[in-house]
Parts: structure tokens; C-alpha cells; sequence
């Protein structure tokens, strides 16, 4: 009980302290403008009406948390899945993308990290270029790469799903290649004696030592991936997706939509990332590790 | 300091422990790692403490370090209270592992308890070569830990212990991680080290031999509750080769630890 | 056969050679000239057809023969490169063009080049200087061949430059338009990047600090920070360009705040990484908090500050150009990936793909560099 007020206390007390300041900073931001159009209209206003009015503008520069909440209540659960104004609907295509993304962006990162850990050749040639990989901005790039694959008439979910990959194969191999090679000496020795094949202290020795690696780094890789669907739908011509729904509400200024948009993200990511972890505790049990 | 009150620093005990008791408050209820435990240790003594894992010996050295605080008794170092006697620096600490910083090359190891206390960089300077000389191991000043074998690194961190001259030093079985042939070695050597420096040397051991070698009095402790069951007097001479642990006298008292030892156990098995 | 020892790469080259030859007419125009031996047509590798052959087959079977390895891998590469260069030379201005046989001689060069890489790997040099130009020369040779094979894919089947450009073109279009791209990398790189970098990483390295310190802050903004890590922050970049305008501002707030979380949740795992022991001594020493700090806590955490600091270099560049898509003034990589897509100028976004890629590895080298100085005793680096 005492742990549990002790973990939880400070997250909501500063939590608290984010939507004060929050608060004042809508406050403060919005202020020049409602000033604007209160001297336009030749109105004076109290105090209090003033602040209540900077909280209450239908596209502030900086919306109120509970203009964000209301906004998001209503597009989540007061409408139709199937519309178009719905966030679940947007982060419903959002997230088929991400998943896809993440399962090819696993399965090749582990191919990868079999590769590198089985070839030294492999190893010494393509580690340099795993990391050079990475400095490529390929969220810069995704707009291109759907656009040039629209071109040759593939459109849909394969070009987002491909920058998912793209950016969640990484973490997996590298963190692959150092489960697979977390072994100790004498266990690989061990396998050495009983004249095991490389197949056999793969799937006897490394993989299962490779799983508590293998989970943590699945969890970057998901939140990764996420951010590689997000962006990949910038430019699909905003139609449907987190992205699109940013994209759109960033030309028409609507502040609000475009909060309660990035909301939405955070919890896809929030409740991605929790499930990862979750499977990952759950493979951990199974191979009688005990609870944390 | 008058020269009566000088009298009266040199002639009070290094360390004095009165009812001092211990429990720690774990997650399975309280748990009693030192129960009632009262000693006096003079001025150039050897003391050394022995006993099973869990018996309290290692938190009996924390205490005296301030490492840990008693829930019950007083103890006292050099006069002070133990906290007061930590940021006075009366003591070095050595710890089961070396414990140097790797970043660290050994010389700057050494001069790390120097920097912190505010010494002038000259005369960190003589200090090192004074206490690499002591431990052996002038020519390796610039070597990092990771260069050097088990047994060199755990001579270094005694020349840092050593390096800023405390009158007491608190060693937590600094030989246990290391093989019985370097172990020996280094037994000599600190023997020769406490004969030249005349400090007090509290000693935590689980070898019978090697704490019969050590020293001048032997501290027997046993678990659950952690307590003192017998305190033996050596009498052996303060010169002490290696082959004196085929004395019958060393055999005698190596018995004697062993019986307290097992006196400490037999209720319990 | 003492004098023979073979490799399956270097015997599949033989066997992909050996095949390219029987199918004989290796592009279209060659067919055409053959059928109509009177015109005199132009076609690719006219003159160095037996050449390539010779390359692939003599470095082959020379690399099988019992010499010292790095004769045979000297050997492979030369032959290997020269292969790749005459067929690439060859396709140039008759894109589309090539038959089955090309793509089996480049199969083969490939081959060699793989025999190359692996019998280099297997080297291990005495010599420092020796040890470093090998350990640099392997993943050199890799990152040729994914040139190699993508120009040689794109001309050969005639892939339209709109889709993918050779990265030949993608070099000639970077030397003819360095102005552009220098004016583009100022912009985003030396004002947004280096700006939002510092500010991001100072401002996560002493909230670390702040937040080491009170122990309730640390409690409750490490699974903040941490969840935090996990979010499209990206998509805060249309509401900093709203806030902060178009110009580089609005670009470093969007890279800051990306940098900031990685390098706060880093800093404080760090700083709890020194021993018990260690702490326990300078306790000791009864040393101060400052003093702790900075003798013991900060350099014990280096290692997970330099982490910070290499996945900061790569975020940094994607939040910047990123943040650019949202509006900018006309310049800027951003701004010149975003229009030249729409332009189809796809050589050129390929071109400032090219210079993010290079800056960004670059970047990410220092730091890395500075990290194997100051971490020298870290035992993944000694």
C-alpha cells in the first residue's frame, strides 16, 4: 500500500503541475488575441470573464485541457466508428499500419540479428551500415516513398506500413544481437560439449536469453513504428489516419482537433507500448522467471 | 589541546560499542543483525571478526563506519560519535571488492579521498609515492584498474585507505574474492604494514587461519540473532612468519575459534 | 588437389558465368545487330564482353588456388570491381536494355565480392594500422555493392529516374546543385538542429540533475519521461510552427523538446548506475553531494549520457525536417524534400536524402568518437 502511494503520488502530483501550467500557459498565450478582439468588438471585461473567455476561443493558440478533453470525448464516443470524424476511425487505420509495420520491421530485424550473430562477415560488414541506416531521415523521406509508390500504383497500407518498418527493425536487431550474444561463455561451452549444432544452441541457448532483450526492444520499435505510420500519412493527401487528421487540422488552424488528434496518438502508443511490455512479462513467467 | 587532554584522546578507545543492537525493518518483518553487542578496542590493536554469513560482522564495521545507523546502544570512535568521526576522516574503509573507479588511473585512484578532503596537490604527490611504496606497487601509478590482476587492485584500494593517514582501518574481508596464494602474500604484507604504521586494524574474515594470523584478538559472532559468543585474546608474538601456522600454539587457538564457532550453531541445527 | 581449394561463392560465379555465356546476347540492341550483321549498330560491351568474362573467371579460379589469403581477396576485389565497372559503364545510355546475361554476370561480381568480404573477415592482422584499414575496408566494400546493385538494377531494367534515380544521377544532381544544398543545410542544420540539439540536451541533463536531487520530482518524472519516449512528439511540429512562425525557431522548439526526454530518462538511469560500494566509499570520505557528483555519479553515467546523445543525433534531424513540412521560408531540406516531390524532381530530394544521411552519420561519428574518449575505460570500449 505504502509502495504503491509512494509510486503513484509524485506521477499525479506533477501530472497536477503539468495542467496548471497548462492552464496559464493557455491563459497567457491566448490572451493577445481575445485582447484583439475584445478592443475590435469595444468591450471591457473583468478579470475572471477575461480568463474565462481566453479558455473558451473556438481556435486558441494553445486550447484548455478541457476544451482538448471535450473535444476528444465527443470525436471518440459520440460518434459513429465508421465516420469521419471519429478518432477512433482515424486511429483505427493508424494503428492496422503501425502493427503491420512492426511485425515485418520484427520478423526482419531478427533475421537480421540471426545473420550478424551466425556470419562474421555479416557481422563486420553490415553493423556499420545498420546504424548509417538510421541517420538516413526516413520520416523525411516517407512522404516520397508513398508518393513514389503511388506512382507505380501501389497505394494503401503497404507504403505506411513499409516506413513502420523501416523504423522498428533497428531496435530489434540491435537489441537482437545482444540478447543473442548475452550467453555466458560457460553455457555456450556447455553446448559446445554435447557436440550441438548452430540450430540447436540457437533454439536451446540464445533464444530463450535473447527474450528479456528481444521484449525491451520491441517496445521502442512499437512506439517507432507508430511514429512511422503518424508521419506516413502527412502526405497520403489527408484522408484517414492520425496523420491526415493533423495534417488537416493544422491547415485550418483548428488547435483543438489537432490536440485531441495528438491525444489520441499517445494513447494508441501509451496502450502499444503496455501490451508489448505485458506479452513480454507473460513469455518471461512462462520461462519461470519470477515476478518483479 | 592541552597536553593533559592529549593524554586523555590517546588513552580513550579507538572504538567502544555499549548495548549496541541493530534491526532492520524488511519486507518479512524485523530482522535483528546485531543484538547487544559490547566491545572496546584500543589504540594499535588487530581485531579481527568471524563468524558464519548473516552473523553481523559486516554490519557490525558499518556501524562503526556510519555506514548504518544502531536502533539501540551507543557506539563511539575515537571519543565521537560515529558520524562525527566519519566527517572527521578517522578512518579508512576497504571494501570486499577494490572498489576503484575505472576511469581512474591508479595514482588518481589513490588521490581521490586527497582531492576530496581539500589536500594540496604537492603534497598529494609525496603521499602517493609514500603509499604505493607501502602496498607495493611503485611503477604501476599510471596503469588503470582494469590492467592490473585481483590482488593488485586490492592492494591499491588499501593505498587508498592508507593515503590519508586515518589512525583506523576498517577492512570488509578485502582477501575473499582473491586465491589463497595471494591471499598469503597479502596477509604478510599487512602484517609488515600494521608493525610499521602502528594503526588500528578492525578486520571482517570467514577464514579461521586467516584471522588466527592476523591478529591480537579475535571477535567470534553468530546469526540469528547476529551476536558476539566469545572474544579470544591471541597469544601469539606481534612477529609472526608465515610458518607459525604450524605452531601448536596457532593450532590451539584456531581450535578455540573453531569451538566458538560451533557453540554459536548448536541450538540451531 | 593440394593446390585447390574451393569456395561455394567463388564456384556459383563460375557456374553464373558459365550460364551467361551459353545464353550468349546480353541486351536488346545486340540481339538487333546480330540479326542485321550489315547495319552497324552501337551496343553495350561491345568491346569489353570477354573482358568482364576474364575478371570474373580468373579472380574465381585464382582465389581457389592455395595462395596466401590476402592475395586471393586482392585478386576478388580487383576483379570483382573491375566486372561491376565494365558492366555499369556498359548500360549507361541503353537503360532497359539488358538481358538475363547482365544480371548474371552481376550476380557473379557480387559473389566475388561477398568471397572477398568473407575471406577479409577471416583476416587478422597483426599490425594496428593493418587491423584498422581492414575493419574499415569490409563495410566499405558492402556499402558499395547496395550502390553497385541498385545503379546496376535501375539502368539495367530501365527503372524511369522519376521512381528511382541511379545514384550516379543522384551524385552528378549533388555537384551541380551544392549552392541549393548549402544554403539548405545552414537552414536546417546549423540553426535548427545544433540550436534545438543543445537546448534539448542541456535543458534534459540539468532537469536529470534537478530531478536526481529531489527524490520526489525523479519519482514522478521517470515514468512520465518514460512514457513520454514513447509518443509521436513529431506531431507537435504544426503547433510549434504556430507558436514559434516559419522561420528556424519554430524547428529547434520541435527538436528540442524531442531530444529533451531521451536525454532526461538516460541521465537519471545513469546516475543510479554507480555501485553501492562505490557510493558507500565516498561516504567515507565524507564527501559532498557535489563531490559525489562529479568524481563518482557523472562519469559512472557517461556511457548512458553518450546513449542520449547518439539517439539524439538522429532524432534531431528527423524532428527538423519533419517540423519543415509544416511551413518554412523557401528554404531549408525540409522545404526542398516536401516541393520537389511535388515537382517530381525526385533526384534532388534523393540528393538531400544523400546529405542528411551524410551529415547525420557524421554527427552521429563525433559523438561516438568523443564517447570512445571519454568512456575509454568502459568495458565495451577497452
Amino acid at each position: 500500500m505504502d509502495r504503491t502511494r509512494d509510486k503513484v503520488l509524485p506521477v499525479l502530483a506533477i501530472l497536477a503541475g503539468l495542467v496548471v501550467v497548462w492552464y496559464v500557459g493557455a491563459m497567457l498565450l491566448n490572451a493577445p488575441f481575445q485582447r484583439d478582439l475584445d478592443r475590435r468588438a469595444g468591450e471591457t471585461r473583468g478579470t475572471v470573464e477575461f480568463i474565462g473567455k481566453t479558455l473558451s476561443q473556438p481556435k486558441p493558440t494553445l486550447p484548455a485541457p478541457h476544451q482538448v478533453a471535450a473535444n476528444f470525448f465527443e470525436n471518440t464516443f459520440l460518434r459513429k466508428i465508421t465516420s469521419n470524424q471519429s478518432l477512433v476511425f482515424h486511429a483505427w487505420i493508424t494503428l492496422s499500419s503501425t502493427l503491420l509495420g512492426f511485425v515485418f520491421g520484427t520478423a526482419l530485424g531478427i533475421a537480421i540479428a540471426v545473420g550478424i550473430v551466425h556470419f562474421t562477415s555479416l557481422d563486420r560488414s553490415l553493423m556499420p551500415w545498420l546504424i548509417a541506416s538510421q541517420t538516413i531521415p526516413i520520416l523525411a523521406i516517407a512522404p516520397m516513398v508513398i508518393v513514389v509508390f503511388a506512382a507505380i500504383g501501389v497505394t494503401g497500407i503497404i507504403p505506411k506500413s513499409l516506413i513502420s518498418t523501416y523504423l522498428s527493425f533497428f531496435p530489434v536487431a540491435v537489441g537482437m544481437v545482444k540478447g543473442l550474444r548475452s550467453p555466458e561463455l560457460t553455457h555456450l561451452d556447455l553446448m559446445h560439449t554435447y557436440n550441438a549444432s548452430p540450430a540447436q544452441t540457437l533454439w536451446k541457448l540464445r533464444v530463450p536469453a535473447s527474450m528479456p532483450f528481444l521484449f525491451a526492444s520491441m517496445k521502442v520499435a512499437v512506439a517507432a513504428s507508430l511514429v512511422g505510420a503518424i508521419v506516413a500519412e502527412l502526405p497520403t493527401g489527408a484522408v484517414a489516419g492520425i496523420g491526415a487528421k493533423l495534417l488537416s487540422a493544422s491547415y485550418y488552424s483548428q488547435t483543438i482537433d489537432m490536440w485531441s488528434a495528438l491525444v489520441a496518438g499517445s494513447i494508441v502508443a501509451g496502450l502499444l507500448v503496455t501490451l508489448v511490455g505485458w506479452i513480454g512479462r507473460l513469455v518471461d513467467r512462462s520461462m519461470g522467471a519470477r515476478p518483479a | 589541546m592541552t597536553v593533559a587532554e592529549a593524554k586523555a584522546q590517546a588513552t580513550k578507545p579507538v572504538v567502544e560499542a555499549k548495548n549496541l543492537g541493530l534491526t532492520f525493518r524488511t519486507n518479512d518483518g524485523p530482522v535483528q543483525a546485531l543484538t547487544d553487542v559490547n566491545l572496546t578496542i584500543d589504540k594499535g590493536e588487530f581485531v579481527s571478526f568471524i563468524g558464519p554469513s548473516g552473523c553481523g560482522k559486516t554490519t557490525f564495521l558499518r556501524v562503526i563506519a556510519d555506514l548504518e545507523k544502531p536502533t539501540e546502544g551507543m557506539i563511539a570512535v575515537n571519543g565521537m560519535t560515529s558520524e562525527q568521526a566519519r566527517e572527521s576522516r578517522a578512518y579508512g574503509y576497504v571494501f570486499q571488492a577494490a572498489a576503484l573507479f575505472p576511469w581512474r588511473t591508479i595514482a588518481s585512484n589513490v588521490a581521490l579521498p586527497l582531492e576530496i578532503m581539500g589536500i594540496a596537490s604537492a603534497e598529494q604527490k609525496t603521499r602517493i609515492a609514500r603509499v604505493m611504496e607501502l602496498v607495493n606497487l611503485t611503477g604501476f601509478e599510471n596503469k588503470y584498474p582494469w590492467q592490473l590482476s585481483g590482488g593488485m587492485q586490492q592492494r591499491a584500494s588499501i593505498a587508498r585507505a592508507l593515503a590519508f593517514d586515518a589512525d583506523l582501518l576498517l577492512m570488509d574481508e578485502p582477501f575473499g574474492a582473491l586465491d589463497e596464494i595471494v591471499r598469503d602474500h597479502l596477509n604478510k604484507q599487512l602484517l609488515e604494514l600494521w608493525a610499521r604504521t602502528n594503526k588500528t586494524i578492525c578486520f571482517v574474515t570467514h577464514s579461521i587461519p586467516e584471522a588466527v594470523y592476523l591478529s591480537t584478538r579475535i571477535v567470534v559472532m553468530s546469526p540469528r540473532p547476529g551476536r558476539v559468543t566469545d572474544v579470544i585474546e591471541s597469544t601469539l608474538p606481534r612477529e609472526r612468519p608465515l610458518d607459525i601456522r604450524e605452531s601448536a600454539e596457532f593450532i590451539a587457538i584456531a581450535h578455540r575459534v573453531r569451538e566458538g564457532l560451533h557453540a554459536g550453531h548448536s541450538y540451531e541445527d | 588437389m593440394r593446390w585447390f581449394a574451393p569456395s561455394w561463392q567463388a564456384l556459383l560465379a563460375v557456374v553464373l558465368c558459365i550460364g551467361a555465356g551459353l545464353l550468349g546476347v546480353m541486351s536488346l540492341p545486340e540481339a538487333t545487330a546480330l540479326a542485321q550483321p550489315a547495319a552497324s549498330i552501337a551496343y553495350p560491351w561491345a568491346a569489353s564482353k570477354s573482358l568482364i568474362f576474364d575478371a570474373i573467371l580468373i579472380s574465381a579460379a585464382f582465389s581457389m588456388m592455395r595462395v596466401p589469403p590476402a592475395v586471393a581477396a586482392l585478386a576478388l576485389f580487383a576483379g570483382a570491381h573491375l566486372a561491376a565497372w565494365l558492366l555499369l559503364s556498359g548500360i549507361a545510355g541503353f537503360e532497359g536494355t539488358a538481358l538475363a546475361p547482365f544480371y548474371l554476370l552481376m550476380a557473379a561480381a557480387w559473389l566475388l565480392a561477398w568471397r572477398c568480404v568473407t575471406i577479409l573477415s577471416g583476416l587478422k592482422p597483426t599490425h594496428r594500422l593493418a587491423k584498422t584499414l581492414v575493419g574499415l575496408l569490409i563495410p566499405v566494400i558492402f556499402g558499395a555493392w547496395l550502390l553497385i546493385i541498385w545503379e546496376g538494377v535501375v539502368r539495367g531494367a530501365g527503372i524511369p529516374f522519376i521512381l528511382l534515380p541511379p545514384p550516379s544521377a543522384i551524385g552528378a544532381r549533388i555537384a551541380t546543385s551544392v549552392p541549393i544544398l548549402a544554403a539548405d543545410v545552414r537552414q536546417t542544420i546549423f540553426k535548427a538542429v545544433i540550436a534545438g540539439y543543445a537546448i534539448g540536451c542541456g535543458a534534459g541533463f540539468l532537469t536529470a540533475i534537478l530531478a536526481d536531487r529531489v527524490s520526489f520530482l525523479r519519482r514522478g518524472l521517470l515514468p512520465i519521461g518514460n512514457m513520454v519516449s514513447a509518443l509521436p512528439i513529431i506531431g507537435v511540429a504544426p503547433i510549434m510552427v504556430m507558436w514559434f512562425g516559419f522561420d528556424w525557431q519554430s524547428k529547434a522548439a520541435v527538436v528540442s523538446i524531442m531530444t529533451f526526454f531521451p536525454m532526461l530518462v538516460n541521465t537519471v538511469t545513469g546516475l543510479a548506475e554507480s555501485g553501492h560500494m562505490e557510493r558507500d566509499l565516498m561516504r567515507t570520505y565524507a564527501s559532498s553531494y557535489w563531490q559525489t557528483l562529479f568524481k563518482l555519479r557523472l562519469p559512472a553515467a557517461a556511457p548512458f549520457i553518450f546513449n542520449a546523445l547518439k539517439i539524439n543525433a538522429t532524432l534531431a534531424l528527423i524532428g527538423a525536417i519533419v517540423a519543415e513540412f509544416f511551413g518554412t521560408p523557401v528554404v531549408g531540406m525540409g522545404f526542398r524534400i516536401s516541393t520537389e516531390v511535388g515537382r517530381m524532381n525526385i533526384d534532388m530530394v534523393w540528393a538531400e536524402i544523400a546529405v542528411a544521411a551524410l551529415i547525420g552519420s557524421v554527427f552521429y561519428g563525433i559523438i561516438a568518437l568523443i564517447e570512445r574518449v571519454v568512456t575509454f575505460w568502459h568495458p565495451s570500449l577497452r
